[in-house]
């Protein structure tokens, strides 16, 4: 029973409907299928097969603009994104406001697997502040469960999809337990220079947890830990696991992985879970909303197929919104209810607490990089090492002037070229042109680096999201208005990344290329565009504050889930991911212990 | 502009120039940082015109398959040999408009979409005025004048910040059609080989970098 048709989907009856196939709905399919439930997944996008897909080792050559960055595929041509961006065509989103530093920006894919196909595999544990935050500096919301009980499913998550990185011990930065991460490729020669020239300023930068496989997965020894006790889950995902390569240190992980060397959820979460025999997929079907039955619980979703236009109905038992935070809050506000303002909205905070990612950057160039003998710097694709927040402290809103903190990514090395690979040069080669120009080119190609910094953002009361009263997109449906604000907090940190990211390059004996902005309104991303968002239904310990309890359980209806980012207290500056994969472990384990004691 | 969404027509707003993007055209490289700069939340990735949200990813493409190009034989002339002057054949490579970067800057400046609009505007006309001025000072088209004669032109266009106010629009012109240049020969297979490129290539395992890397960058 795989992909099927929508009259299919509406003629059966499933246990649960799964509403996304990204990270959680993936986890959650997952999860689900492996203990024998019956899932029906749809997907607003269409049906898409790496395997076959991938453009694994085209070049820039071949491509349609040597593969630069366009409205149509705005993180190049070859960039696992299908039908997405920040714009959808037809599907449309707003601003409350004119000001663009009050807009977000809302990223989504339509294909099947979401952005889990073209994501960075940065992989990363929330620590145990990060769960408590509220309790260590006042500010923002604590979450109802801490480290220790997400802990084991990171271990899980860790072992299905394969990581690679090390336990360096550094503070709210948790070890994985022993033998469950990979090891990691060795760092290229600028980021040692990197990791060298900012000891004196106190960075410590250590391996980057990204899920990509260095080696294969241990499919004798994995299956029992992943799935105790059931020796049908073991069988499938040890024969699975025998189907995926390790990582061959070339093409880009953007592009996709058709050897399944990384996390995608088409290539580790759907595979074993279809061939559990329990999964229905059905694509290019759009949610319009939930449907609640007179007992006031979740009787099926109505969704459109978008190759027809019609509208159908499907049922379940139990349904999962894993849509992505803020389209699971757009099915939930447009869905009927005897209530006003949608569904499993008594707290009034559906789309509420919305946030992404602190971001800024800088670049520079590094003499000690020029000139280097060519050698093969691909990698594993992305960062081998990143830096931690390393100034943990209780008084830092009175020290650096914002709470919380943020890590380091960075990127150096001679990458396959691309438009850019020699652009710009002027600053360095005052114009040269001809011969000169050439021995230029050959001498800086490899020198630059680019800093990102990655931070933690506060829940604000002025970031939600809200039905707009007028706007509907090509199938009918209400759209997501946006109501965006950075407090000072984050703008700060936006300042102080850049500050870091300039003494980094200063201490390499390098060159600052771009503006240090002292105001850090100057220095950071908009918000939504590091593609981070999470919250708009938050979890918590009562029905007051919350929109879920602690397994994404929606309080006001009992077999209504949220599995994607949505139910995200605080957001780290831990990318969130990992998280995300194993919070909807922990819901789908506690979603099927009620289904087997008949509570759902 | 707030409302625009819902109108079938949507208007592109101009590149926005986001602090990353402040570092001219340099590039940043890590996947997780990548930062494109042209799609905020009122743009609309637009009409049919270009290759679409769903491209075949599979098929090679050349410039011409995907929409009309732009340059007549007079500015084929003149891109030849300015690219050339840009980039000539020399011991480690061959010229610029040998490996069909000319093909390339047509299929760039003739496509739908803001940003290739842009050079578009800056290309045509850049073209016109270097031809304009190879007459004004040689009586003849930029392509036919000797070395001499082309360098001169270029000396006086070739770095922004230096050029006197009478070169400002042809310096403007050389430093964009410069990196298109660049950009189209590095990416070829000629040019990715002079740079030193060698991954792309399957390994056993990834040992980081060699010795003499190592040592050459103070780090061993």
């Amino acid at each position: 029973m795989p992909f099927i048709t929508a009259s299919a989907a509406q003629e059966r009856h499933y246990d649960v409907i799964v509403i996304g196939s990204g990270a959680a709905g993936g986890q959650s399919a997952y999860t689900l299928t492996m203990e024998g439930v019956k899932v029906l997944m749809l997907e607003a996008g269409r049906r898409y097969t790496p395997e076959h897909e991938t453009p694994m080792f085209q070049t820039a050559y071949t491509a349609p603009l040597r593969e630069a960055s366009t409205p149509d595929k705005p993180f190049g041509f070859y960039d696992a994104t299908i039908d997405g961006g920040w714009q959808v065509p037809g599907e449309p989103y707003t601003s409350a406001s004119d000001d663009p530093t009050r807009q977000f920006w809302w990223w989504r894919p339509r294909m099947l697997g979401g952005r889990t196909n073209h994501w960075g595999r940065i992989a990363l544990r929330n620590g145990h502040y990060d769960f408590k935050p509220h309790s260590r500096d006042g500010l923002g919301r604590d979450w109802p469960i801490g480290y220790e009980e997400v802990a084991p499913y990171y271990d899980r998550v860790e072992r299905l999809i394969g990581v690679y990185g090390a336990n360096d011990g550094l503070e709210n930065t948790p070890n994985s337990p022993p033998g469950v991460l990979m090891a990691p490729p060795k760092p290229r020669v600028g980021e040692l220079l990197v990791q060298k020239g900012s000891r004196s300023l106190g960075v410590p930068f250590v391996a980057m947890h990204r899920a990509v496989m260095t080696e294969r997965l241990d499919h004798e020894r994995l299956p029992a830990l992943l799935h105790p006790g059931n020796a049908t889950a073991q069988r499938i995902i040890k024969a699975d696991m025998q189907n995926r390569a390790a990582c061959f240190f070339a093409t880009p992980c953007g592009r996709g992985c058709s050897i399944r060397a990384t996390y995608q959820s088409t290539t580790v979460h759907l595979p074993p879970a279809l061939a559990t025999g329990h999964l229905d997929i059905l694509c290019d079907a759009m949610v319009r909303e939930v449907v609640q039955g007179k007992n006031g619980k979740a009787t099926g979703v109505r969704f459109i197929d978008k190759i027809t236009g019609k509208e159908h109905h499907a049922q379940a038992r139990a349904i999962v919104l894993a849509a992505g935070a803020c389209e699971s809050v757009r099915i939930l506000l447009n869905s009927d209810s005897v209530r006003s303002g949608g569904l499993a909205n008594s707290s009034g905070l559906v789309g509420r607490y919305i946030m992404d990612t602190v971001g800024a950057g800088l670049y520079g160039q590094v003499p000690r990089l020029e000139s280097l003998p060519a050698h093969n710097e691909d990698g594993a694709g992305g960062e081998h090492l990143y830096a931690p927040w390393w100034l943990y402290g209780k008084d830092n809103v009175a020290k650096l002037g914002f709470a919380r903190g943020y890590h380091i990514e960075f990127s150096t090395g001679r990458r396959a070229p691309e438009m850019d690979v020699a652009g710009g040069l002027e600053v360095l080669t005052h114009g040269s042109y001809g011969a000169r120009f050439k021995a230029d080119v050959r001498r800086y190609y490899g020198s630059f680096v680019g800093f990102a910094g990655r931070g933690e953002m506060i829940p604000n009361d002025d970031c939600y999201c809200e039905i707009d009263p007028q706007v509907k997109d090509h199938w009918g449906i209400p759209v997501l208005r946006f109501h965006w604000r950075w407090s000072d907090h984050e703008t700060r940190q936006a300042a102080h990344m850049q500050k870091t990211f300039a003494d980094i390059v200063q201490n390499l004996g390098g060159r600052v290329l771009s503006k240090v902005a002292a105001d850090g309104k100057q220095a950071i991303e908009p918000g939504g565009k590091i593609i981070h968002e999470v919250g708009g239904t938050v979890m918590g310990a009562n029905a007051h504050n919350s929109v879920t309890n602690q397994w994404g359980q929606t309080w006001d209806i009992p077999n209504l889930f949220v599995t994607d980012g949505g139910t995200f207290c605080s957001n780290a500056d831990k990318n969130p991911t990992l998280t995300i994969m194993a919070l909807a472990w922990r819901a789908s384990d506690h979603l099927v212990s009620l289904m087997k004691r008949k509570e759902i | 502009m707030t409302k625009a969404e819902h109108s079938p027509r949507f208007d592109r707003r101009t590149t926005i120039k986001w602090m990353l993007a402040a570092a001219a055209s340099m590039r940043l490289r890590a996947a997780t940082a990548a930062q494109p700069e042209n799609s905020g939340p009122l743009h609309h990735n637009g009409p049919a015109h270009g290759y679409g949200t769903d491209p075949n990813l599979q098929t090679p493409y050349s410039p011409g398959m995907l929409w009309p190009l732009t340059l007549n034989p007079t500015q084929r002339r003149c891109a030849t040999a300015l690219s050339d002057v840009i980039i000539p054949a020399d011991p480690y490579s061959p010229s610029a408009s040998s490996v069909g970067v000319v093909d390339f800057i047509d299929e760039w400046i003739s496509a739908p979409y803001p940003e290739q609009v842009t050079d578009r505007a800056i290309v045509i006309p850049g073209l016109a005025w270097i031809d304009a001025e190879a007459q004004r000072r040689y009586g003849h088209d930029f392509a036919a004048l000797d070395a001499s004669g082309q360098d001169a032109i270029c000396k006086d266009i070739c770095y922004q910040p230096e050029a006197s106010a009478q070169f400002q629009q042809g310096a403007a012109f050389f430093a964009r059609f410069r990196d298109l240049t660049a950009g189209g020969f590095y990416t070829s297979p000629a040019g990715t080989k002079d740079l030193g490129y060698i991954g792309n290539m399957p390994l056993a395992k990834f040992d980081g970098p060699p010795f003499e890397v190592l040592k050459q960058a103070g780090l061993a």
